[in-house]
């Protein structure tokens, strides 16, 4: 549990204030104890102001919350301060921030063996909420003298050193540290402060780090984040990152000194709080979870598979300002396979080039909207694969194999994103957010993650999962509340078998019996290449009983039926006999016909 | 209320122009408040500290890194040249001997004893600032460059690649949707910023290059012109330091659009004149748009500098959308189309997409009437 200021007990807190400061847009909300428990009453946002003329961030923070005072006509505000605690003229029991403004926390990390601890390290610093701008190590392929431009280039907030398991390598650690020193990285904030190190390496190389680049940067230690190779220890290198922000980084940023005065805990940084929320609502639903947040310029992804978190960003992959690189990245035939009609591949670039240079236009008609959500689905699947690489067992650590694994050719080092046990999606950010049909969010979210056996999805209707996640640090029964009442929109649950097969061949036979009079019993079949919308509303559930055929796998094995308690949403219940992997038909007019076919079966409108 | 964002790039025909010329570092500024000075002149010098080059001495020789300095000739301050040894290890007999070179010119600044490594600060590199405007150097900041003031005509443009150029301008085509062949151009084009229409064909683009022009500004290329020109697709929008034959300015966007007439005939009236150029864009926050700045003559009436300074323009004009603004749709299905506003309904209406936003109606060029979202609307500015 976090710090507290400001406040005596936060467990008889009633009334509180959250803000969001991001790069943009500051958002506020305001949350209360009502006599049905937690609830987000309103929700006020306002430009956020960490740039001349203002160069302050909590301008932004009171403008967003004086519109909640305007959309409740309550009073929050007294003198330039927010009231906290309460008073009898209004304020709040607690005031909450948290802030990715300024671009967010921008980290540098290095290693000696990149995919082990350098791997480790970028694990480290993505977990407690940073962007890692570079990944240096000393098998990188770079040159000394490219490694020390690279630094220069960058101009990191904060660098974590990791290599060397205890016992291990000194001497890489020391040319490292050599790199370091050559390169002389200034931070971006702040002139006059000195860049903050973490040193996360084997300990016997501490001291020899330290007489190397001491005297250059602000170094602290912490323990040994890959001790032996079969096991990581990031919690203590996560949580230096974490005071080093607020210490550091935060207190640069324009008008911070006064906003950590205000909030009643620390200020986390935004993707961290997000990761929280995402933690505790695996725990409370007891799920393994998947959760994206997709921007126009960056795409996080966070997970929590048998408990075990893993957060990533795909900085260069997004709606706007990054759209043109998803093109780059993916291809054009890539994104061309979800249109349901035909686009000259000139065309779709040029599009996406006037998306890029005029970021804030919307879709008018139908080909732009498919465009736009053909555009998500790629950057979805690419920043899902980026993340599935590193959310994963560590590389390196020898496996105890009986002889049935030996022919798997395992070598460590596998991903720990197992789509059969995702038991939950939940997809934030504007396109899927805002979709003008939530089954078209569906369906952009199964297309691109190919989620396999039973798997709820949900969207974050206005993206308050961060103020939740700070929330969770000290009231964590209010933000499970709020999240699970007003931020998710359930939009159903995905029914996909495993396997493939030729298109017509039979792939389940399904039962659902929807319970307390939700509706009639229903049954059917599916055959290979359709997609089938059962209504079942939110709130509501069902019996499910899938019979796949022999090639099919809905969980328990090929061929092998389940029965489970399934629950509704806003699309219902999705069967989805497309196979997994999903694979589209090369040819253009047998995929046109399927794409409209699965489209016409969510009800989106015909193009 | 939010309000719709309207990029509204800035296009004008006489404004001052201020920009600040400054050095990466503490130098020398080279030139005097009141100075009328061209492009290209020297404003600002300074020595940048040279880099550090690092390099592993005690493997080099063999040895442990405790015995390094001992064994070293020369000191932290020393100045060393390259090639110059700096310590060397005799084997047995004198067989086996090892040495160890400066591998540039430099001062030692740091011998590592733990790591065994030394560090050589290498000489220091001038930098220069150009004035990259014609015009008067409006206030020095001392040691630190100058603020350079011009009267001129400045357009900024929506995409460009390339950096800092100047030239006469040069005009190629006659009509804002005439598109550049090769037989628009010829030899004394050099050195000229040519201005074309509506786009320009692949091997126009290579025959401005084989001439050396300085730069091009058109309405529209292709994504693939684009790739061509550059070499390799620009993922993320942050553009200035390619490495291409000269500067490229787009001020419409992608595909076949004709140049804005306005944009057109303030180029077309400055025909000849010197101008300077720069391709740099950024499309994130505190977005940078390319520019092309054609001073009129060298500021000299001070009242008017007053009344002009507060139109300057580094920043977009927050013109808003009122019934009789001329516009221009930014998006499919009307892109790069102009027209009128003729209402703006309060209310959110829905589109085509089934989503509920706020619009306009528009009168197009040729009289229709047609309902755009306020996000697709571009207001141009006269």
């Amino acid at each position: 549990m976090a710090d507290t200021r400001n406040i005596q007990n936060p467990a008889n807190s009633r009334t509180i204030l959250a803000t969001d400061c991001g790069s943009t847009t500051t958002k506020a909300i305001l949350i209360e104890r009502t006599a049905e428990g937690w609830r987000l009453i309103a929700r006020g946002e306002a430009p956020t102001t960490v740039e001349a003329p203002f160069d302050d961030v909590t301008v932004g923070v009171l403008n967003a919350i004086s519109e909640l005072e305007d959309l409740t006509g309550r009073h929050f505000l007294t003198d330039g301060h927010i009231m906290v605690p309460a008073e009898p003229a209004g304020g709040a029991d607690l005031y909450l921030s948290t802030s990715s403004a300024g671009g967010g926390l921008q980290m540098l990390v290095t290693g000696v063996v990149k995919t082990m601890t350098a791997e480790s390290a970028q694990r480290a610093a993505l977990g407690a909420g940073a962007i890692v701008i570079d990944v240096l190590s000393v098998d990188d392929g770079r040159a000394l003298h490219e490694r020390v431009e690279r630094i220069r280039a960058l101009r990191p907030d904060m660098v974590l050193m990791s290599g060397g398991t205890e016992g291990g390598t000194t001497s890489h650690l020391l040319d490292m540290a050599e790199t370091l020193r050559a390169a002389a990285p200034r931070p971006r904030l702040g002139r006059d402060f000195r860049l903050p190190v973490i040193y996360a390496g084997n300990s016997a190389a501490r001291e020899g780090v330290g007489e190397v680049i001491a005297d250059k940067v602000a170094l602290t230690h912490v323990d040994n984040l890959r001790p032996i190779l079969e096991q990581e220890n990031l919690g203590p290198a996560r949580e230096e990152i974490h005071n080093l922000f607020l210490e550091h980084v935060m207190a640069q940023a324009p008008g911070y000194d006064k906003l950590l005065k205000w909030t009643s805990a620390d200020i986390m940084p935004t993707p961290m709080a997000v990761g929280e929320m995402v933690r505790a609502a695996a725990r409370a639903n007891n799920s393994n979870v998947v959760a994206v947040d997709i921007g126009g310029a960056t795409t996080d992804v966070f997970s929590v598979f048998n408990e075990t978190f893993n957060r990533t960003v795909s900085a260069n992959l997004g709606l706007s300002y990054s759209i043109s690189n998803v093109l780059a990245e993916a291809g054009a035939e890539n994104i061309l396979r979800w249109l349901p009609f035909e686009l000259a591949e000139q065309h779709l670039r040029d599009r996406l080039r006037n998306k890029m240079i005029r970021p804030t236009t919307i879709p008018q008609t139908l080909e732009e909207l498919y465009l736009e959500q053909a555009v998500a689905r790629e950057a979805l699947r690419l920043a899902f694969a980026h993340h599935s690489m590193l959310a994963a067992k560590l590389k390196g650590v020898q496996q105890i194999r009986t002889i049935a694994d030996t022919f798997a050719q395992a070598l460590g080092g596998e991903s720990l994103i197992d789509l059969m046990n995702l038991e939950l999606i939940i997809g934030s950010g504007g396109v899927l957010s805002h979709a003008p049909l939530r089954e078209q969010a569906a369906l952009m979210m199964i297309d691109a993650f190919q989620p396999q056996g039973i798997t709820r999805l949900a969207v974050d209707s206005i993206f308050m999962m961060p103020q939740l996640g700070v929330l969770a640090s000290v009231q964590p029964e209010a933000a499970r509340e709020v999240f699970e009442r007003d931020c998710l929109i359930w939009l159903g649950t995905v029914v996909a078998p495993a396997g493939t097969a030729r298109e017509g061949d039979n792939v389940m036979r399904y039962t659902l019996q929807p319970e307390n009079g939700a509706g009639e019993e229903k049954q059917g079949e599916l055959s290979f290449g359709e997609l089938r919308r059962l209504p079942l509303d939110i709130g509501k559930t069902a019996l499910l009983r899938v019979e796949p055929t022999r090639r099919f796998n809905i969980g328990p094995g090929p061929g092998r039926s389940l029965e489970t308690r399934i629950t509704g949403g806003v699309a219902g219940v999705i069967l989805d006999a497309r196979g997994r992997p999903l694979s589209l038909p090369p040819e253009n007019q047998q995929r046109y016909r399927l794409l409209k076919q699965w489209m016409t079966e969510l009800g989106f409108p015909p193009v | 209320m939010p309000t719709a964002y309207t990029p509204g790039l800035r296009i004008t025909e006489d404004t001052i122009v201020e920009r600040e010329r400054r050095l990466p570092i503490k130098g020398e500024v080279l030139v005097e408040a009141g100075a009328v000075v061209e492009p290209e002149t020297v404003v600002a010098r300074c020595l940048l500290e040279g880099d550090i080059h690092s390099f592993k001495a005690a493997e080099q020789l063999g040895i442990s890194s405790s015995e390094l300095s001992g064994l070293l000739k020369k000191r932290v301050g020393d100045k060393v040249e390259k090639g110059e040894l700096l310590a060397e290890v005799k084997g047995f007999f004198g067989l086996f001997r090892s040495e160890c070179r400066a591998p540039v010119a430099g001062t030692i600044e740091h011998i590592g004893t733990t790591s065994g490594y030394i560090g050589i600060r290498q000489s220091p590199r001038p930098i220069e600032v150009l004035a990259y405007l014609r015009g008067e150097v409006a206030e020095v900041l001392p040691e630190e460059g100058v603020m350079m003031k011009a009267r001129a005509a400045f357009i900024q443009g929506i995409f460009g690649v390339g950096g800092e150029r100047y030239g006469r301008m040069k005009m190629a085509c006659d009509r804002p949707d005439e598109s550049l062949t090769e037989d628009h151009l010829s030899e004394e084009m050099r050195g000229a910023i040519i201005v074309c229409g509506s786009g320009a064909s692949s091997a126009a683009l290579e025959e401005a290059a084989r001439i050396g022009v300085a730069g091009l500004i058109v309405g529209a290329l292709s994504d693939e012109q684009l790739r061509g020109f550059v070499g390799y697709d620009i993922g993320v929008a942050i553009t200035g330091q390619e490495q291409v034959p000269f500067t490229l300015i787009l001020t419409e966007g992608f595909g076949e659009i004709p140049m804005a007439e306005r944009t057109f005939r303030i180029l077309q009236s400055l025909e000849g004149k010197a101008a300077s150029i720069n391709g740099a864009t950024q499309i994130r926050a505190g977005v940078i748009r390319p520019e092309i700045i054609i001073p009129r003559e060298a500021v000299d009436a001070a009242g008017e500098e007053g009344s002009l300074t507060g139109a300057v323009a580094d920043k977009a004009g927050s013109t808003e959308l009122a019934p009789g603004v001329k516009v221009r749709m930014i998006r499919e299905p009307y892109f790069g189309g102009l027209g009128e506003v003729t209402a703006l309904p309060a209310e959110l209406q829905t589109v085509e997409t089934g989503a509920k936003v706020r619009v306009a109606v528009i009168q197009t060029e040729d009289g229709q009437e047609i309902t755009v979202p306020r996000a697709n609307l571009e207001i141009i500015q006269e």
